[in-house]
């Protein structure tokens, strides 16, 4: 068990190191071959050309390309320092850069909106777990009937609705029709009740969605469980139903839920960009968007590096749940 | 299913509504039925033994002839966790011990289940759950049925596997099925399942799926522990080498139903129903000259959804032109007494059966 842990940790960190490189080519190489001068970007465009030097200066974007790649990693573990001639601008570690619009520090950036989107991800989850998994459950075992073929049904529609139709559909009934809902962020250190107003649109928005696949996925899988030899040896040592059900069954069914799970929140914590867009959370997905419009560098560099990282996290929490919940896996 | 089976009528124990028999196991005109989109299944069609303690019996037959069904239905394994709208049809007693289980109260019959009848399956690494260890599932087998802790219930497990010879049972007991071999997973399956001390144990082909030797070794290991624990026994088989040298009492069926039944030397050595004279031939032996072919039963098994009239076997019967008017393809013979404790379900005399056998079908065996 723990060497198995030690050898997915050392594989998530080379992982995470061959990320960084390539992101870093994306963004900071392509531009260059490209045509694009990162620095004039930087400045502005009518800027004078001697400002766009001492950007560059600043900036290293002349140094050659070992040089950049290892101030940019320097910079995320112990800061970097800018500086050309006389002008000089400390970065304390994790120093992800400055943005190119508005000349903010990405990091306290990131670091802001990374609990809403965390918050938003997790509370999800939380839901389509439970409702998924629950209306999978309950299909399986009432197989053919009303409950089952209604459920799939609602499922279908889950799955096929995209989420600015059900986002916009929920936010223009439930907060502009009859008002129940103040759909407005509030940060959770500022009301907590506030927070859960303005999050519970965007966590059904977003469960419905996954809890519909879930359900789906669960049914089909529990399905094939209940036709296990093992099933019937727990029936015939005179186990309830329940208990076989909910320990023998359920066991087994958790395995690929688990999996689902693991790279469904690493990709969300990287940025619901449309739940965020439909119901304006400052996350991460609405920041990535902007910068994407902006051309804005090193703030795509920053939201592409924290969600590599949350993948990476989650699915390494994942491969440790799968090693506990089958011994099998432990081997390998 | 238009008349009713009159099996046990033929036998000598009245059927009819007498309550509580004294057999230890009585079954009585047993009926599975499964409904399917082609029609119905009649796995089971009208199946009546006994079975006494600290007996064997062996039912043996072809793929589907329904001996898993049956002993699924002692166990109540149709009905429980039947989630799906088409149930299984069960008609018919099934005693055990003074309580009729097909009538009873479900979760009545699922106390019993594992603590005094218990199974042990063929597959063994399917049997076993993947995610629990041996110890695990053993415990849990217990404490099912006693109110013990853990500690107790893991003191239990480990004797269990030591008497079923697993070596280091204390170290073992925490291995995964995974991390067993074929061979060692069946011992923990038994020890699982005697772990109750169950007065039936049902074993479902338990050697078909393993090596030869250790074949002999888990039969050695079933009869021992029969010995130990006085329990009745029901080994189900396809492979009359098995029943040989467990069974005192062999059924044979065939489509469903009992077409032999008797002690079992008589089965092997004064068989009276052409099918079990099939499987007799189709035994390989080491005393038959090696050139010699197998005879194998022609044809194949019959569709249970359309069981052929009047004798099921006829079809593949070299007989079954034997007995009048074509009868043999009209009406389904009854088990009728040829000998002590001896039946057979044939229309063919008695003098022809026995001159069958005697001049035709044993000098070839």
């Amino acid at each position: 068990m723990l060497a198995y842990l030690i050898r997915r940790l050392f594989a998530a960190a080379v992982m995470l190191l061959v990320i960084i490189l390539v992101v870093f080519s994306i963004f900071f190489l392509v531009p260059k071959w490209a045509g694009v001068d990162v620095a004039t970007s930087f400045v502005g465009k009518q800027a004078d050309p001697a400002a766009v030097q001492a950007v560059r200066e600043k900036l290293g974007l002349s140094d050659p390309i070992y040089s950049q790649v290892w101030e940019f990693f320097k910079g995320i573990f112990a800061g970097r320092t800018y500086a050309a001639g006389g002008d000089v601008t400390r970065c304390a570690a994790p120093c992800f850069g400055y943005s190119f619009r508005s000349e903010q520090a990405v990091w306290p950036v990131l670091t802001d909106r990374f609990p809403v989107t965390l918050g938003l991800a997790l509370g999800a989850a939380v839901l389509w777990l439970v409702f998924g998994v629950a209306a999978g459950v309950l299909s399986a075992l009432k197989r053919g009937s009303l409950w089952d073929r209604g459920a799939m049904v609602v499922a279908l529609g889950g799955v096929s609705l995209p989420i600015y139709f059900t986002g916009l559909l929920s936010l223009a009934i439930f907060s502009y029709g009859l008002k129940w809902i103040d759909a407005q962020y509030v940060p959770i250190g500022q009301s907590f009740t506030g927070w859960i107003g303005g999050m519970i649109l965007p966590w059904i928005t977003l469960a419905f969605l996954y809890a519909a696949m879930y359900a789906r996925i669960t049914r089909a899988t529990m399905l094939e469980i209940l036709g296990e030899d093992y099933i019937r040896t727990a029936r015939a040592k005179g186990l309830r139903e329940q208990t076989v059900i909910g320990k023998h069954a359920m066991r087994s069914t958790m395995t690929p839920i688990l999996t689902m799970l693991g790279m469904d929140l690493g990709a969300l914590i990287g940025g619901a960009i449309l739940t965020e867009t439909t119901f304006s959370l400052p996350g991460l997905g609405q920041k990535v968007l902007d910068a994407i419009k902006n051309q804005d560098l090193p703030f795509i560099l920053g939201v592409t590096l924290i969600t590599s990282l949350a993948v990476l996290i989650a699915n390494l929490v994942v491969d440790i749940l799968y090693a506990v919940i089958d011994p099998r896996v432990r081997l390998t | 299913m238009t008349e009713p089976s009159k099996i046990g009528a033929a036998v000598s124990e009245p059927v009819s509504d007498s309550p509580a028999p004294s057999s230890f196991l009585e079954v009585r005109d047993l009926k599975v039925h499964f409904p399917t989109d082609d029609g119905l299944v009649k796995s089971v069609d009208g199946l009546s033994f006994t079975l006494e303690k600290g007996k064997t019996l062996g039912i043996v037959g072809e793929s589907g002839s329904g001996k898993s069904v049956t002993s699924l239905g002692i166990m109540g394994l149709h009905t429980a966790g039947q989630y799906g709208k088409r149930k299984a049809q069960i008609s018919g007693e099934i005693w055990l011990n003074g309580t009729e289980l097909l009538s009873a109260d479900p979760e009545h019959v699922r106390k019993l289940r594992g603590r005094e009848m218990a199974m042990i399956f063929q597959d063994p690494l399917s049997a076993l759950h993947p995610y629990y260890t041996i110890g695990q599932q053993i415990v849990e087998a217990y404490r099912i049925h006693h109110d013990v802790d853990k500690k107790t219930a893991r003191k239990r497990a480990i004797e269990m596997l030591d008497r079923v010879g697993i070596p280091q049972p204390d170290k073992r007991v925490d291995n995964y099925p995974h991390e067993f071999s074929g061979g060692m997973r069946q011992r923990a399956m038994i020890a699982m399942s005697l772990v109750n001390n169950p007065e039936l144990l049902i074993a479902d082909e338990p050697t078909t799926a393993l090596d030869v030797t250790v074949q002999a070794q888990i039969l050695d290991l079933i009869r021992d522990l029969q010995k130990e624990f006085g329990s009745a026994v029901i080994i189900i088989t396809h492979d009359l080498g098995v029943v040989a040298e467990l069974a005192d009492d062999i059924l044979v069926m065939y489509g469903g139903r009992c077409v032999e039944r008797g002690p079992a030397e008589k089965v092997f050595y004064e068989p009276r129903h052409p099918y079990t004279w099939g499987l007799l031939g189709s035994m390989p032996r080491l005393d038959r000259e090696q050139q010699e072919r197998l005879i194998p039963v022609k044809g194949s098994p019959p569709s249970l959804i359309n069981i052929p009239s009047g004798c099921a076997f006829n079809p593949r019967c070299p007989y079954a032109d034997l007995p009048k008017d074509n009868v043999t393809r009209t009406v389904r013979p009854e088990l009728t007494e040829v000998g002590s404790k001896h039946w057979a379900a044939c229309h063919m005399t008695q003098e022809q059966r026995e001159r069958i056998w005697t001049e035709e079908i044993a000098p070839k065996l």
